[in-house]
């Protein structure tokens, strides 16, 4: 079990709402070994965003432990938090979420800024990482003057250049016309063969989720399937 | 994050929303502005007043007796004027008895003054400033003959018509020549030139130099005053000490030759330069008192906006702090970013403030005789101000930026 780089034990999630509680996740027993490749599926209201930023160190669980490559860290406190994001998850979003004022290059070198990374190494590893996206031409645009995938590809490229333990991708496709998610998923899948890079998306898509090798569909709060896909 | 790349970053953002940043900045821009202005006209007529005013008009170690205060100290009532109307004229013979009561070593002048019309030749001009005076006022004045000479006791005596004027009335009658032995028409009456004192400057804008002096005992007692009368009786010392005594001694000759009872007050008035010092001193110890405040409500004001401004820009880039958040930014990074932006906002305010309130200081000094009396602590003190107000402006829009939870900070459209 040394080498799952994700383990949770009955992981739940409560969020008061007026004078009730919303119960999001109700006890989620989750394993991902590293080098793996999942898909967190799941119709909306059944809890993958709060397993997802619980997943992330967004979050933090009502109940339950949760490790990240071998850290406890459903009790640390938000700078604790901060820095587990920052050194061993690499963020993927639907909006791409970049800074829309700084260039390409700037938004890759930005979570190593908070690293505290001198800025010539920042600016090599942010190059690196732009040109293993495809976009080492494109080091100097800013966000609005690239197209959609190219955006998601810069915000993968800032996923990748801290090195992280996990990407974390959350329906990474999700405002992509279809050819270019099928761009987008290459990437991934690229990512994962070439350097092994264990990935954890969240989408309702079933074509997307067919790229990863596992799928695990959440019901509820509760994880209802867990599939491996036939090698 | 470093603190430079943290004011880069910030000088980014300012740029980006300028107008919103120009507002930001007007607070602290007028408050340190006139700090730095008030401080440098201030200092500059400190300067002004002690080393050329007093010196130049009263003279050191030197006071003068008048009828009426030279100098009037804050509101005078109209009982008091009417009071020193009411109040004797000086006369020859005071200046004598003053003169015999003091020893040789003290210097004593009277001086009286007006304005007339100049005539020589073809040239004429009214305004120029007669003085009846004895021959002393020279010595007291340091007035140093260019050309010719002064006029001698002799001529006092007899009232002999000389005169002598100043570079300006040198230069507008008698342009290009020598005026000595010329003849120059004052009120009428003719006198010729004697000599030409070299040039005096200005105090205020006002020339020095516009002036004409002749014996008191000659043609011009009839135009500056009736009959033996005198404005002033000017005496000076050696030291302050030996002012200080004459003082004393000229206070009681004038109590004994006015018949005053002793606890009767003076009616008449002694001046000496320090009069004027301690009431320019009251003078700018206003300005001082009143700018703090001045500086303290631009800066207070200015502070309120810049909390604002910092406020919206929190909420209006929520996402930008959700988004650095899930990159790994801790609470203390989103607190200094805000921080840094606001204090970088501020102190942007105070150094545009800073070189207005000099280009200020230096358009008084281009204008105005007065110096410019740059002060460098005025200019520290200015920035500092700059930087805290931006910092204590910004604490509570930091904080609830690094406050923010990342995941509804994410979520935020």
């Amino acid at each position: 079990m040394s080498d799952a780089v994700i383990r949770t034990v009955a992981l739940t999630r409560d969020y008061p709402m007026g004078g009730e509680v919303v119960r999001a996740l109700r006890g989620v027993d989750l394993e991902i070994p590293r080098n793996e490749f999942v898909a967190i599926m799941g119709p909306s209201g059944s809890g993958k965003s709060t397993l997802m930023n619980l997943i992330g160190c967004l979050d933090t669980p009502s109940s339950g432990q949760y490790w990240l490559a071998g850290l406890e860290v459903s009790r640390m406190t938000d700078d604790e938090l901060a820095r587990v994001r920052n050194q061993q998850i690499g963020f993927v979003f639907q909006t791409f979420n970049l800074l829309p004022r700084a260039s390409s290059l700037h938004n890759v070198e930005l979570p190593l800024v908070y690293a505290g990374m001198k800025a010539k190494e920042r600016r090599e590893r942010a190059e690196r990482a732009l040109a293993a996206v495809g976009l080492g031409d494109r080091m100097s645009h800013k966000p609005a003057e690239l197209s959609g995938g190219q955006r998601q590809r810069v915000a993968i490229a800032r996923a990748l250049v801290t090195e992280p333990s996990i990407i974390l991708a959350d329906e990474p496709t999700g405002n992509l016309d279809s050819t270019t998610s099928e761009e987008i998923m290459k990437v991934f899948e690229e990512l994962h063969r070439t350097r092994g890079q264990t990935i954890v998306m969240v989408t309702h898509e079933a074509d997307i989720a067919h790229h990863a090798e596992r799928v695990v569909t959440l019901h509820d709060g509760r994880i209802s399937s867990d599939r491996q896909k036939a090698a | 994050m470093p603190l430079f790349e943290a004011v880069v970053l910030a000088l980014g953002t300012i740029r980006a929303q300028k107008l919103k940043s120009f507002f930001s900045l007007i607070g602290a821009f007028i408050g340190v502005m006139f700090l730095i202005a008030v401080v440098s006209i201030v200092k500059g007529m400190d300067k002004y007043v002690q080393e050329d005013f007093a010196a130049k008009i009263f003279g050191i170690n030197t006071f003068t007796v008048s009828r009426r205060p030279e100098v009037q100290f804050g509101d005078v009532t109209d009982a008091t004027r009417r009071a020193w109307r009411r109040r004797p004229q000086l006369y020859e013979e005071d200046f004598a008895a003053i003169r015999a009561a003091l020893p040789s070593q003290y210097l004593v002048a009277i001086e009286s003054n007006n304005q007339v019309e100049g005539v020589a030749g073809t040239r004429s001009s009214s305004y120029i400033q007669v003085s009846g005076v004895s021959d002393d006022l020279f010595k007291i004045r340091d007035y140093k003959v260019e050309s010719g000479r002064i006029f001698s006791t002799e001529e006092i005596t007899h009232g002999m018509p000389v005169v002598v004027i100043g570079r300006d009335v040198a230069d507008s009658f008698f342009t290009g020549m020598d005026p000595v032995g010329k003849t120059l028409r004052l009120a009428g009456f003719p006198f010729t030139v004697v000599g030409v004192i070299e040039k005096q400057g200005t105090v205020f804008g006002i020339s020095l130099d516009r002036f004409a002096i002749a014996p008191y005992s000659s043609e011009i007692k009839k135009v500056v005053n009736p009959h033996k009368v005198v404005d002033d009786i000017i005496v000076k010392a050696g030291t302050l000490d030996s002012m200080k005594i004459a003082q004393d001694v000229v206070q009681s000759v004038m109590r004994s030759r006015h018949h005053l009872r002793p606890a009767e007050d003076n009616d008449f008035s002694m001046t000496t330069q320090d009069d004027v010092l301690s009431f320019w001193g009251k003078i700018s110890s206003v300005l001082y008192t009143a700018l703090p405040l001045l500086v303290g409500v631009s800066l207070v004001v200015g502070g309120i906006v810049i909390m604002n401004i910092m406020l919206m820009a929190v909420a209006e880039r929520t996402r930008e702090i959700g988004i650095r958040k899930s990159l790994g930014a801790r609470r203390r990074d989103i607190l200094a970013q805000f921080l840094v932006e606001s204090a970088t906002l501020s102190t942007t305010g105070a150094v545009a403030g800073i070189l207005a309130g000099l280009a200020l200081a230096r358009l008084v000094k281009a204008v105005s005789p007065l110096p410019m009396g740059i002060s460098p602590s005025s200019i520290v003190i200015g920035l500092l101000l700059g930087v805290g107000v931006g910092v204590i402006a910004g604490v509570y829009p930091a904080s609830r930026a690094a406050k923010l939870d990342p995941v509804v900070a994410l979520r935020f459209e």
